[in-house]
């Protein structure tokens, strides 16, 4: 067992794709069923394997929610790195996929054209390895992602504390999953069918923290993994449950996900992180306890603390309509700027600059005249 | 950004930062335990064992036998047969 090459096998997907074939010609449906999958990781995965295009026409339409951190991150986020990373002494970290993100006037990218010290890594333990080779310098680890990535950087900081590493901090924006759930459930007719359910945020949370999906919104949910035959087994599990009436958790991606979650990254969440209260999410405005800051125990830690940065005002307010597409109202192609002036070589909105953002998915493997 | 990919855990590096060697695809990483071990349990426990490793930490622990039942329905069942 590899766990990648037996979940892309054409044998397995072949009698997946029958079976699922034969579901949809049972129910039916009058217009195509709406499925959403949250996370940005899925929405990548339909297209690359292009599962989009291997159903029977006008039977299922994938809904692309808002499940990418780096789409969501707003503005004003970006804005409060530039600051830090322009400060003399500052050495501003973070991951590879938020340096093009526009701030309000320039990216981080830009801003690091311009002098200002930033720098990609692959895991917030290697800001840490930064912190301890430049005991001159201040290592700021900009924290973003959803309870899957949270457990690696609250452990982090704690291994901070552990080694009295005083120059390294936090800049936290980290968000949480079943508050964006929420919120997009709760809009005006979302009319959906069914959820497939983030595999690797219920690796952390456990599957049973999507049970309030199936008892507040009468849906059905499978929590699935990120190989064609994981996402065709999630489908085919949403139909069952449709063709029998029933609206449950189920978890599709048994090899990695428990119900109750993992304790050990569930504490050091617990202990590190509570929650914001509101918080601003681009293009889908202000969302109630969405988003987690550091303890107060931690405050030498906080970036924001130690060098007393401002918070610009955040108002979560996007002027492009990436809203509207992570609400799935709208289809990447539909919006006025899709492939002319936003493009994965020259985003205006962040959903073209993450490869997991539905516009970049769209953009790269359905070609932008596509439908 | 939710990625994460399996690996097979090959040598405990570090026990007190709880770092181990994990291959992934092929190529040797540097990889923290912390979140799969609760107290008292050893970190050479999760020798040779897969996990799903994400921005350097194994987030999960493989269980080989659920994989292996969710390909062997699809090996078993005959389209036809399914329900």
């Amino acid at each position: 067992m590899r766990y990648v090459d037996e979940y892309r096998a054409p044998d397995a997907v072949r009698v997946l794709l029958d079976r699922v074939s034969g579901l949809l010609q049972e129910i039916a449906p009058a217009s195509p069923l709406q499925i959403m999958e949250f996370c940005g990781g899925h929405t990548h995965a339909i297209f690359r394997f292009g599962l989009h295009q291997t159903l029977p026409e006008g039977s299922v339409e994938w809904v692309h929610g808002p499940g990418c951190p780096v789409c969501v991150l707003p503005r004003e986020s970006i804005d409060t790195a530039i600051d830090l990373a322009r400060r003399p002494g500052v050495t501003l970290t973070t991951f590879g996929d938020v340096l093009r993100v526009p701030g309000t006037r320039q990216s981080l990218l830009q801003a690091a054209a311009e002098g200002a010290d930033v720098r990609v890594v692959y895991s917030p333990l290697d800001a840490l390895a930064l912190a301890r080779e430049h005991p001159d310098r201040e290592i700021v680890f900009l924290a973003i992602g959803f309870e899957t990535t949270m457990p690696a950087t609250a452990l982090t900081l704690l291994q901070a504390v552990r080694e009295g590493l005083g120059n390294f901090s936090l800049l936290c924006r980290h968000i949480t999953t079943p508050a964006a759930v929420r919120a997009v459930l709760q809009g005006p007719d979302p009319a959906l069918d069914g959820v497939i359910a983030p595999g690797h945020v219920a690796t952390v949370l456990g599957s049973a923290a999507f049970d309030f999906i199936p008892r507040d919104y009468r849906l059905p949910v499978v929590v699935s993994g990120f190989e064609p035959v994981d996402l065709l087994h999630a489908l085919e599990r949403l139909l069952l449950q449709r063709l029998e009436g029933r609206c449950a958790v189920e978890n599709g991606y048994a090899r990695a996900v428990r119900e109750q979650g993992l304790p050990p990254a569930l504490d050091a969440i617990g202990r590190v992180y509570e929650l914001r209260g509101e918080a601003g999410w681009r293009g889908l405005g202000r969302i109630a306890d969405s988003a987690v800051r550091l303890r107060t125990e931690y405050a030498d830690f906080d970036a924001e603390r130690r060098f007393g940065s401002r918070p610009t005002p955040a108002s979560g307010e996007e002027p492009l309509p990436c809203g509207e597409v992570m609400r799935g109202r709208l289809r990447p192609p539909q919006c006025p700027w899709f492939g002319t002036r936003c493009r994965p070589d020259a985003p205006l909105g962040a959903l073209m600059v993450s490869a997991e953002g539905a516009c970049a998915a769209y953009h790269r493997y359905r070609g932008s005249s596509a439908p | 950004m939710c990625l994460a990919v399996p690996g097979k855990v090959l040598a405990i590096t570090d026990r007190g930062r709880q770092q181990a060697e994990v291959e992934i695809g092929g190529v040797r990483r540097a990889v923290s335990l912390a979140c799969l071990l609760e107290e008292g349990v050893a970190p050479e426990s999760l020798l040779g064992c897969w996990v799903l490793v994400h921005v350097g930490y194994a987030l999960s622990l493989i269980d080989e036998q659920e994989a292996r039942q969710t390909l062997e329905l699809l090996k078993e069942l005959e389209p036809d047969a399914l329900r």
